[in-house]
């Protein structure tokens, strides 16, 4: 006999009505906001018929420009819910102290800081450098596309499908309470029965697939479809660092998905590798999540380096100085990543020789990060520096990436790090170089490329207004957490009891807001450029005087990016056709074989993500019809092999010659 | 001009060379090489796990008391044998032999099928008694790294039943053999993989 009870829990698993957080007012007001403007949204696409135009231009895309484009945009998204977070803790912890208890639980304020930097590293920060390496590289290196461009749109729907699955435990159950790395055994079943850790590892491996896909993709990309004559040091620096930076991601993911996995099997089948008892070992979670978590950090940073690299060069009008020792400072990085990790717990109590080690590794990476940033220095060392906004970034980035480089190299040194470990000094330190140097190299990037990508630049009066308030608003709002950091405040509080610290954190949270100016200034730096584009419209196709490929294209470039694969004969190879006086070929177009776009990674990505929501919440038929069901779409799509067409010589005539004439370059 | 010209003449050579290359998918295969030192990742951080918490047995059974080598034998003998009939295949895809070709699948695949039927046998026997993978980090460990590679062999298995119903409807078109080359990659990679499985779990494990 089958009674309701049990009918329930094969239907729902463990999710009931409780679930759903109609208690928790500034939950139910978020939720209010978010369904209002998700209808509005929803309703506007429906009425302006738009559905059809984003299925087949944009969902189902292949052109790896387009998935750069959707990739850029979510991070986007995701940024305004990492920061609302952020404004929440700075709020919190602002007004925290002695009788007042904040606004916020401590049920709630542990899922924020969680939050936090779950989406700040995986939804934001992993979304816009993967956006830019994807719009750039293939452009830079003179290729058609990715290798493989279908993979490259499931890539990016896994990572939107992990995106989706944080975002539904703020409305459904609880994220985790744990902290961004999860340690056990805290967030092991016994100390988190809840949904909250199974959230985070679901997200994190269906985005995680994604990632590692998109990594394999991007080193195929770059190692078999370079044009002729681009050899590996004719490689512009950008793409060396998206090399690099997908070497790490190869052989760092899988670590990430064997931890996560290992830690749902001890939480599911009740297994003991991070157990208390039963010979479980805690440790081996942490040396195993940080032997990925530190080449994590640098698949992070080196894309940005790429772009300060691209921006200096440029708006400096040289030649990139030190190419070569660029190159091979990137790949010590790269090796380097790799052999630092312990230095993430030094208080664990590995020993003074195995933290000796850990810390001289850690220190010499300063030594190829500095040669980098010599090499921008004599860059713009008399150049005709132009001060648009890439390069405002790219300074901003060199002053305050040294601040936390050096801030870096002090927790480096094991002694001081006994002092500083887990302080709000830690907190302030990686702020300085993520913030300082992913942020402001993505806002440099976005601003030197959005005018390939749409054909028109940014506003420069409100990209001014944004970059100002960004900067302005990092120092105040992180240079108190160093001071406050070095008195020996820990972090993840919500509560304080000595007044006398509270002057710091009100002085960081008007920081926040400056930072949420600024975030506001950009927002509307998109706007007003979008109703302004005809002011702003190039139609040069090289608005900075690029020296690399992607700018001897037409803004947007056509699908197939370059009617005639190019020749590369220079380092610089677009500064050195121009110098040769090149002229676009205006006939001999050949048919150019295209992939045909496919709605297949979407569907697999959404089956995904229901499994990952199935599996957090129990319910045991769905998990198992969504795995059926991709591996039967999976294989499906292997049986269809028309996945190709050719665009005829006149169509790419066509394109070419309405595109032509205007171009820059035409004598 | 004359210059522009000749350029442009290059370019066309090269044009053809890129588009002949793009036809015949020329880098399907390293990127399948690339994804599968990834897998290998997989595994060694999962074999690192075995090392430093394999050997906490909790009171329960130790890795002589469970493990029997004569059948590990026997599945470590099919799966070398499904390697060296997997390899007669693909010298069939060679010489364009569907029928052969279909044949020598089809033995790797019965191969297959006993190395994980006899796979699970082994963790049925040893749950029913007692010794099931959350019994201790051991067994935790050893059912998850060897269950990993039977995963990945019953995931090779499915593969190749799809690439037989392939072959069958399209026959050695340039697509289904570089699908074929890849599998046949997987396949010997498991093999490698297994070497380390049989070694370090079970070799070793009865030394310990």
């Amino acid at each position: 006999m089958i009674d309701g009870v049990s009918l329930y829990k094969f239907l729902f698993g463990r999710l009931t009505w409780a679930a759903f957080p109609i208690h928790e007012p500034i939950l139910v007001g978020t939720f209010l906001v978010v369904v209002t403007g998700g209808v509005a949204v929803l309703g506007a696409l429906t009425y302006f018929r738009l559905w059809g135009y984003l299925w087949r231009e944009w969902f189902t895309t292949i052109d790896h420009k387009r998935i750069g484009v959707m990739y850029t945009v979510l991070g986007i998204v995701m940024l305004l819910r990492g920061f609302a977070d952020a404004m929440m803790m700075r709020g919190q912890q602002a007004i925290a102290f002695g009788a007042s208890q904040g606004y916020l639980p401590a049920h709630h304020y542990d899922q924020i800081f969680t939050a936090h930097g779950v989406i700040m590293i995986f939804f934001v920060a992993m979304p816009l450098i993967t956006g830019l390496m994807n719009f750039v590289m293939p452009l830079q290196i003179g290729a058609r596309d990715v290798a493989f461009p279908y993979l490259n749109n499931f890539s990016f729907w896994m990572t939107v499908g992990g995106a989706m699955l944080v975002m539904v435990s703020l409305f459904v159950g609880d994220f985790a309470r744990t902290g961004w790395l999860a340690y056990p055994p805290l967030s092991g079943i016994q100390y988190s029965p809840d949904t909250g850790v199974d959230y985070y590892i679901w997200a994190l491996q269906v985005a995680g697939i994604g990632t590692l896909l998109s990594g394999v993709n991007m080193v195929t990309t770059v190692l078999k479809l370079r044009a002729p004559g681009m050899t590996l040091m004719r490689m512009p620096v950008f793409t060396w660092t998206t090399l690099c930076t997908n070497v790490l991601i190869v052989a760092s993911f899988p670590v990430l998905t064997v931890v996560l996995a290992l830690l749902a099997l001890d939480r599911y089948l009740g297994m003991h590798f991070f157990t208390n008892d039963f010979g479980g070992n805690a440790m081996m979670y942490v040396n195993l999540i940080w032997i990925w978590g530190h080449p994590e950090v640098y698949i992070l940073i080196l894309p940005a380096f790429g772009v300060f690299s691209e921006v200096t060069a440029t708006f400096s009008g040289k030649r990139l100085f030190g190419y070569s020792s660029m190159v091979y400072a990137t790949v010590c990085i790269t090796v380097l990543a790799y052999l630092v990790w312990l230095h993430h717990f030094f208080t664990m109590g590995s020993g003074a020789s195995v933290n000796a080690f850990f810390g001289i590794t850690t220190m010499i990476i300063s030594i190829p990060t500095g040669a980098k940033m010599f090499n921008w220095l004599f860059t713009l060392y008399r150049g005709r520096i132009r001060f648009e906004l890439p390069m405002l970034w790219t300074i901003a980035f060199m002053l305050t990436f040294v601040i936390g480089g050096m801030s870096g190299v002090l927790l480096a040194v094991p002694p001081a790090d006994f002092v500083l470990h887990n302080s709000l000094f830690l907190v302030a330190h990686f702020h300085n170089v993520i913030i300082g140097g992913v942020v402001f190299g993505m806002f440099a990037g976005i601003n030197y490329w959005f005018p390939k990508a749409f054909g028109f630049r940014l506003d420069p009066f409100w990209g001014r207004v944004s970059f100002w308030f960004w900067v302005s608003g990092f120092y105040v709002a992180f240079m108190p957490l160093y001071v406050l950091g070095l008195m020996g405040v820990t972090r993840r509080l919500r509560h304080f009891d000595d007044p006398s610290l509270q002057i710091w954190f009100v002085i960081a949270a008007l920081g926040a807001a400056l930072i949420f100016v600024g975030i506001l200034a950009f927002l509307m730096q998109l706007f007003v450029s979008i109703r302004d584009r005809e002011r702003l419209r190039d139609a040069t196709g090289d608005p900075w005087g690029g020296r690399t490929l992607e700018w001897s294209t037409p803004s947007p470039p056509p699908e197939y990016n370059f009617a005639f694969t190019p020749v590369i004969r220079d380092r610089d190879a677009w500064w050195e056709m121009k110098k040769r006086g090149y002229r676009r070929p205006l006939e001999g177009f050949k048919p150019i074989h295209m992939p045909r776009n496919t709605g297949t990674g979407v569907i697999l990505a959404a089956l995904s993500t229901i499994l990952g929501f199935a599996m957090v919440w129990y319910i045991w038929w769905l998990a198992a019809t969504c795995f059926l069901a991709l591996f039967v779409v999976a294989i499906g799509h292997t049986f269809n092999y028309q996945r190709s067409f050719h665009l005829s010589a006149d169509e790419v005539a066509r394109i070419e010659r309405a595109r032509t004439p205007t171009l820059a370059a035409e004598g | 001009m004359a210059v522009a010209l000749e350029r442009i003449e290059f370019e066309h050579v090269h044009e053809h060379i890129q588009e002949h290359a793009d036809e015949e998918g020329g880098s399907t295969l390293l990127g399948f090489w690339i994804y599968l030192m990834s897998d290998c990742l997989l595994f060694a951080a999962l074999f690192a796990t075995f090392a430093v918490v394999g050997g906490n047995y909790a009171g329960g059974p130790s890795a002589r008391q469970v493990l029997e080598l004569p059948t590990v034998e026997f599945n470590t003998a099919m799966l070398l044998l499904s390697s060296l009939t997997c390899g007669l295949a693909m010298l069939e895809v060679e010489r364009g032999r569907v029928a052969a070709m279909q044949a020598w699948l089809a033995v790797t695949a019965l191969f297959g099928l006993t190395f994980v039927g006899v796979e699970i046998q082994e963790f049925a026997h040893m749950v029913r008694e007692g010794a099931g993978p959350d019994r201790s980090a051991f067994l935790s460990c050893f059912f998850t790294l060897v269950g990993t590679h039977g995963l990945h062999v019953s995931v090779g298995l499915i593969w190749m039943t799809t690439l037989m119903a392939q072959v069958g409807r399209r026959g050695l078109i340039p697509a289904n053999t570089r699908r074929l080359a890849c599998f046949s990659l997987f396949w010997h990679f498991l093999d490698v993989i297994w070497i380390g499985v049989f070694t370090f779990v079970y070799l070793m494990g009865m030394l310990r």
